[in-house]
């Protein structure tokens, strides 16, 4: 008897172990086929953009390149070097840097700010100012154009940096205060009454106390932001032309206005450099950004 | 002079009262303990004291000085919280100095004062460390460490204990205790746990719903409460209140309950008011530990009552004892053997009992 149930013990416990190798196998497969379907575009992209225009004509979109060939790079960001018609990346890159560097700083800033007041200093209404900022999140980009246009237009910035750097900014004010109210929410109001007792006031508690220990919701907010800000096509498209352009514009217009042949190397390697800012942020701060947004959830 | 004194002081947060008319007094040099159970509104009181909290009515005076509309840290107070409240970016020594920084005490005194503090309570090794590489207990000492340095007048401690284990928290009662009989300062100590209180404080307030139930040293609260709440959170287990009635007759007074042919005689109560006591409804309270398996003096009341539960916790054991189908416990040293749902006899200590109204829970 004992014997008997020992060995069917034995027999089921063989199943599941195949069973098990079989779901992991399955598992793997799954995501290999994952990995390729991400990482093929990319690998086109690269290898297109090291190519010459024959070797594009000639090949297939996943020929290896035959040698390291950065001429289409080189002309993506400074042209050819005659004069109209001639749309290259770098003054447009400048000016993408430009936008996002303030409009990055002061949106993290007055979200730092607002969220510390909405969770730390409550006041008549609080609830309802929260509210509205939190429906500002929900507000579709296309909503806000025409309004935007005509406030920047009065305060005559419109197709300027500075202009972007404000729409920017005020849009990006309502995802900020989120971020940093659902972060400074974690953190023990006491240690505010502490400070209180302790004689510091509103600006010193803040920069002292609070401001040190929110590195992971900054990092967090600057990936969003930054992201957001780089990658904005719509505003940049809208409220700018021609010189002040952001470098998503500038890509658009040297992608689809080039009169001659589609050089899809050039293209290629125009769109790689505009996204590489975004990844080195993300390589630089990725791992705060899991740790900064599950930090509410869990408390470190 | 009083060091603190509170006077006809209501807190509300929109609808919702949570302080009720209090006043409060404390001598120099007193610790005084506000207990209840969450909700009560002791932590606001603290916090109002503090001044960290806004005041609806009333007033708040600190050495017969009106601070109703003083800022927290022109008070002279100090403040001790349940979750330490250390700054998580600053050190050991910069947490201890941060408030005399900030009130702009000259270098050469904050240095004297850190030392002299940090020696008192052993945290002068921990100086360069960080919140987060300290212990629990060591938290504790620092945060009490940075309300030391200020030299306050009045010490808050808002729920102190209640983070530690249940090891540690009695050592750090003791070191309270201790710091207390050393410093003679004025303290006001917020907590939820009577035994704390009961140990730490040289006064204490127990507070329900926004009033304070009774302000009195340890002893009187414990063998005189003052109404039914306060029998029934100071004790452990709670004081037993005996539903009956009072009857009087040629100059005597004795104690029924309802349908039942046993008369209680309490002439030896101290009444407040010994005039209409005849029939009046009444809970009649004793202490689990009043009530003894054997005759410990000529006036206790001899009684046989049958056992329903015994609950064993090492040292001794708490009897359920079925009295005229109330429940009456009982507390009794671990040794002694008591058969369930046997009548034993019993013996109730009537010297040490408390009489409520049943109407208005008042102790009469």
């Amino acid at each position: 008897m004992q014997d008997k149930i020992h060995s069917s013990y034995k027999q089921l416990e063989q199943k599941s172990k195949y069973t098990n190798m079989f779901l992991r196998w399955f598992l793997y497969f799954v995501l290999v086929v994952f990995a390729f379907y991400f990482i093929f575009p990319l690998y086109v992209m690269v290898v297109t953009s090291l190519k010459t225009m024959e070797e594009i004509r000639q090949g297939t979109l996943l020929t290896w390149p035959s040698g390291l060939n950065f001429d289409s790079w080189l002309v993506a960001w400074g042209g050819r070097g005659y004069g109209a018609g001639d749309t290259f990346l770098k003054p447009y890159f400048w000016n993408s840097i430009k936008m996002v560097v303030p409009a990055v700083f002061f949106s993290t800033f007055i979200g730092a700010m607002a969220g510390y007041v909405l969770t730390k200093w409550r006041f008549k209404g609080d609830k309802w100012v929260f509210l509205f900022l939190l429906f500002g999140c929900f507000i579709p980009y296309q909503a806000i154009l025409l309004p935007m246009a005509r406030t920047l237009g009065v305060l005559g910035i419109s197709n300027s940096v500075i202009g972007l750097v404000l729409v920017h900014t005020v849009y990006g004010i309502p995802f900020t205060t989120l971020f940093f109210r659902n972060f400074y929410v974690s953190i023990p109001s006491e240690l505010v009454k502490a400070a209180r007792i302790d004689g510091a006031g509103f600006f010193k508690i803040f920069f002292k106390i609070l401001l040190p220990v929110s590195t992971p919701i900054i990092v967090v907010t600057i990936i969003w932001q930054f992201t957001q800000i780089w990658n904005d096509f719509l505003f940049g498209s809208t409220f700018s032309f021609g010189e002040a352009a952001p470098i998503q514009v500038a890509l658009n217009n040297m992608v689809l206005s080039s009169t001659s042949v589609k050089e899809y190397n050039v293209d290629m390697a125009s769109a790689i450099i505009a996204g590489i800012p975004t990844l080195i942020v993300y390589v630089l701060a990725g791992k705060y950004f899991i740790r900064g947004l599950t930090s509410g959830a869990v408390k470190g | 002079m009083k060091t603190l004194k509170i006077e006809e002081l209501s807190k509300n947060f929109g609808s919702t009262e949570v302080l009720r008319k209090i006043n409060l007094e404390i001598d120099e040099g007193n610790f005084l303990v506000l207990l209840g159970p969450s909700g009560c509104g002791k932590s606001t009181l603290l916090n109002i004291i503090a001044g960290l909290e806004t005041i609806n009515e009333g007033n708040v005076h600190i050495d017969d000085y009106n601070v109703s509309k003083v800022e927290p840290k022109d008070r002279n107070i100090a403040m001790v919280f349940q979750s330490y409240a250390l700054y998580p970016s600053m050190n050991v020594r910069e947490n201890m100095i941060f408030g005399l920084k900030q009130a702009k005490v000259s270098k050469e005194k904050i240095e004297e004062q850190l030392e002299k503090v940090s020696k008192f309570l052993q945290v002068d090794a921990l100086l360069e460390r960080k919140p987060s590489q300290l212990s629990g207990g060591q938290r504790q000492r620092v945060a009490i460490g940075r309300a030391l340095v200020r030299e306050p007048r009045i010490f808050l401690f808002d729920e102190p204990l209640s983070n530690l284990d249940a090891k540690l928290r009695v050592e750090m009662r003791r070191e309270i205790k201790k710091l207390h009989q050393q410093l003679k300062t004025t303290v006001v100590y917020v907590t939820h746990d009577q035994t704390e209180a009961m140990s730490l404080g040289t006064n204490i307030a127990i507070m329900n719903h926004g009033v304070i139930q009774q302000n009195d040293t340890p002893e009187i609260i414990y063998n005189k409460p003052s109404n039914t709440f306060v029998a029934d959170f100071i004790g452990s287990p709670s004081m037993n209140l005996i539903k009956g009635n009072l009857k009087e007759s040629s100059n005597k007074v004795s104690f029924v309950t309802h349908g039942s042919n046993i008369e209680i005689p309490i002439n030896g109560y101290d009444f407040k008011e010994k005039s209409n006591l005849d029939n009046k409804e009444v809970f009649f309270g004793i202490r689990p530990e009043h009530i003894f398996f054997k005759k410990s003096n000529e006036e206790d009341f001899e009684i046989n009552l049958k056992a329903d539960l015994s609950e064993y916790i090492g040292h001794e054991q708490i009897m359920t004892f079925n009295f005229e189908n109330q429940e009456v416990l009982a507390k009794f040293p671990s040794t002694v053997k008591i058969d369930l749902s046997k009548n034993t006899k019993l013996f109730f200590d009537l010297t040490q009992i408390s009489l409520f109204d049943a109407k208005t829970e008042e102790r009469i």
